[in-house]
């Protein structure tokens, strides 16, 4: 469809709306608009954003595709609330403003979630459009029509106005997106928020982690800029539990609550053989090598190596693994592996991420495992010895449990191996915090309030959940925020009655 | 906050000192610990040094570090009174202090400098101290004269024989270990190479051998697992785990072999480093006695 055949159909459509003939049937017949989207052949090579975002009159039909169902079932597969179908409404009206106002009562960071939330699993896995073609790919974008009202509201960013001075001091520890959440949350209440962070740059996961392709940092960094125009305070290079720890923060420095976003921060590695060879990388390591210290700019300017990869293997089925994946790609690699014990139902990657990873020729090998690693006489991986694998029963996830085929090893020679297996949980926080309660897991153990077991301390994202998603951070920063703002209002109160 | 550098000094062609504006880690540093620092924010690289000492009052750190790289290099360059844009720590467990009893602490180069305040810290806590200390040549033998101070005995060797006795540290290590009774343990920092042959030494005399790891890494926090070592066959994380370990039980051959993981690189940034150096004139500083000190020491 080309723009003018698009604009002519929005004109039809608005004007049978105008005369009140516009019926779910003529909804139905809108085709999905499909995101623009950088070249697949010209990106290989470098590291800007591949999806480009709608055109105003793509939203506007996309926007149109919604039947504003009365039972909203889009509000109850999003995790924090947002009134969708006003928004998309709002969206089909033309009244953007409207649209970004609505989004912003419940999530601060609009143009980080429209790119990546995994809507398919949230609001649009419960999107009447999605049911009724019986396929979730054919639901409303809501995702992307998030990310077009929160692009275009870009210039005129106000900074949300703040209470004024309560003199109670918040400390934010980690700047991630539950962190910067619960940053704004509370200042906004009027306290003196200071937020921590162990890197140089702050942003957590969205600075370190997702690639630059996938959410430009321009976009984490406005973030970061509203949070100071507000007047909270960004420490960098500060590491909770090593330079100062929670109860010195409480007892020393005088902060009345402290709110914990730490992530997940360990990564896990498979236990096999060859794992410590020179060319195996945590995903981790990959991508922060790569995007926060830009290490696809070595030699032109950054500082940071990377290996310069021929043949590569990712292991795992994510969005982590799709990164690292579309990442060795950019870096030069010739051939990209993707090992998943699974196959390509199971994987817990977002299946557009699945689909920019095939479009850049990243080969797929599903039912697939590496039972260890082989490295040359200088200990550099020259090949993984794989299994294949079938699916058994489900298992506590589930999923069906892969079970290794025996005898069914090969190798596939490769120079590097980058593991993305996920997350657990970073034990400093545990080490160095007395009296806070952890699960057998070494997640913070919280209530509804995410409150923790000691007194004016609170935590949410990663290090409660265990490896989630930017927007489950995000909702639990606001609601440890709320409850702190609540706390503190109390106990200014009784200070005053004494 | 910036790291405005207090005081420096060139020891050797290669090995410099300097104390750095970093309130918050004087004061919370250890025996044992060590920052992460880049020199400015967007394109630095990040590396690990120790804390060779601190003055919390004073608010400084020490650090000493050795040129081998783009990183080490700009950092020499550095003048009094400029800035270090990062500065993270303490990171890494503190040493494990106690009273063991006898302890032997053999440093090597500048392996010297983050051993010092361990020795300090040991014979603070009561332990006899033998100190064996070792360079390449009598040039790059570094804190002589603090060691002196604070051992019951000090054995001083150099590869070429230049000054002290002319051994490697492992064959005084060696007869000390042969001594009755024999030391309680040994603590060794130095290259790798050297903390693999001196853990060989005391291991065939069953002494615990403590060594201090320096790897690469990007965080420091546990986060990227660049640094593991194979420690008893498991995979540990030197930032979060150590960077002290029972040495008996590292595999220093897979550990040398990830310290040269980008060698060629590294070598490619510091040869672009020292070209673009020579054309903007910094090269008139490189003196091997050129000496910076700030007026108020």
């Amino acid at each position: 469809m080309t723009e003018k055949e698009r604009k002519e159909l929005l004109q039809k459509l608005l004007e049978k709306q105008r005369v009140g003939q516009l019926r779910p049937a003529d909804r139905y017949k809108i085709p999905p608009q499909e995101m623009p989207q950088r070249d697949h052949v010209a990106r290989r090579s470098n590291v800007n954003e591949v999806a480009l975002g709608y055109t105003e009159t793509q939203a506007r039909l996309e926007a149109m595709r919604c039947l504003q169902c009365k039972n909203s079932p889009c509000i109850k597969g999003c995790p924090v609330q947002i009134r969708i179908q006003d928004f998309v409404a709002a969206i089909a009206e033309g009244d953007y403003k409207k649209a970004l106002a609505i989004i912003k009562e419940n999530s601060l960071l609009p143009a980080v979630c429209g790119r990546v939330c995994p809507q398919e699993v949230q609001c649009q896995q419960t999107c009447t459009v999605g049911l009724k073609f019986k396929d979730p790919t054919k639901a409303v974008s809501i995702g992307r029509l998030e990310r077009f009202v929160a692009d275009l509201g870009d210039d005129n960013t106000s900074v949300p106005a703040v209470a004024p001075e309560t003199g109670m001091k918040v400390a934010v520890v980690g700047s991630g997106p539950g962190g910067i959440v619960a940053a704004a949350d509370t200042r906004r209440a009027g306290h003196d928020v200071t937020m921590f962070e162990a890197f140089h740059k702050p942003g957590g996961v969205m600075v370190y982690g997702i690639p630059e392709f996938r959410l430009p940092k321009a976009i984490v960094q406005r973030e970061i800029d509203t949070l100071r125009k507000m007047g909270v305070k960004i420490v960098c290079n500060f590491i909770v539990g090593r330079t100062r720890t929670v109860e010195q923060l409480m007892k020393e420095d005088g902060f009345d609550a402290v709110y914990i976003g730490v992530g997940a921060g360990l990564p896990s590695f498979m236990g096999i053989e060859g794992e410590s060879l020179v060319g195996v990388y945590s995903a981790n390591e990959y991508l922060t090598r790569s995007n926060l210290m830009k290490a696809y700019d070595f030699g032109k300017g950054a500082d940071t190596p990377i290996a310069r990869s021929k043949k590569v293997a990712v292991i795992g089925g994510g969005n982590v693994a799709m990164d690292s994946a579309r990442m060795a790609v950019r870096l030069g690699a010739e051939k990209v592996y993707l090992l998943y014990r699974r196959t390509e139902k199971e994987m817990p990657a977002r299946i557009e991420e699945v689909e920019h990873a095939k479009e850049e020729g990243i080969e797929f090998h599903i039912l697939q495992s590496p039972k260890r690693i082989i490295g040359d006489e200088n200990s550099r991986v020259t090949a993984i010895e794989c299994l294949k694998y079938r699916l058994g029963e489900p298992d506590e996830s589930g999923r069906r449990r892969p079970i290794p085929i025996e005898g069914s090893e090969f190798t596939i020679e490769v120079d590097t191996v980058i593991i993305a297996i996920g997350n657990i949980a970073n034990p400093l926080i545990r080490q160095t915090t007395p009296g806070l309660e952890f699960n057998k897991w070494g997640n913070i153990v919280v209530d509804e309030n995410c409150k923790t077991s000691l007194q004016s301390v609170y935590a949410g994202g990663d290090i409660v959940l265990g490896a989630a998603t930017v927007i489950l951070a995000m909702g639990q920063g606001r609601t440890a925020a709320a409850a702190i703002n609540q706390y503190l209002a109390q106990k200014k109160k009784s200070k005053r009655q004494i | 906050m910036p790291h405005r550098i207090v005081s420096k000094k060139q020891i050797s062609e290669n090995v410099f000192t300097a104390e750095i504006e970093a309130p918050l880690i004087a004061q919370a540093g250890k025996p044992g610990q060590f920052v992460i620092i880049s020199i400015s924010s967007d394109y630095s690289e990040r590396i690990p040094l120790t804390i060779a000492g601190a003055d919390p009052q004073k608010g400084t750190i020490r650090l000493i570090w050795q040129r081998v790289g783009k990183t080490t290099a700009e950092l020499s360059d550095l003048k009094v009174g400029e800035k270090i844009a990062n500065v993270v720590g303490p990171l890494g467990k503190p040493t494990h202090i106690e009273n063991f009893g006898t302890c032997v602490c053999v440093g090597g180069g500048i392996g010297n400098a983050p051993l010092l305040p361990i020795v300090k810290a040991l014979e603070k806590a009561g332990n006899k101290i033998i100190s064996i200390i070792g360079a390449r040549t009598k040039e790059l033998l570094i804190l002589e004269e603090e060691f002196a101070k604070i051992s019951d005995e000090l054995i001083v060797t150099t590869d070429d024989g230049s000054y002290g006795r002319k051994a490697l540290v492992t064959e005084p290590l060696k007869e000390v270990c042969q001594r009755s009774p024999k030391p309680n343990l040994v603590f060794v920092i130095g290259p790798a190479i050297m903390m693999k042959f001196c853990c060989e030494v005391t291991k065939k005399f069953n002494i615990p051998t403590q060594v201090s790891l320096n790897t690469i890494m990007v965080d420091g926090t546990g986060m990227c697992g660049g640094c593991r070592i194979e420690f008893d066959g498991q995979p540990k994380f030197v930032c979060v785990d150590g960077p002290d370990f029972e040495g008996h039980k590292v595999n220093f051959d897979l550990m040398i072999k990830r310290l040269n993981a980008y060698k060629d690189q590294e070598q490619r940034a510091y040869e672009d480093y020292q070209k673009h150096r020579c054309k903007i004139g910094l090269d008139k500083t490189r003196n091997p006695k050129h000496e910076i000190r700030n007026k108020s020491e």
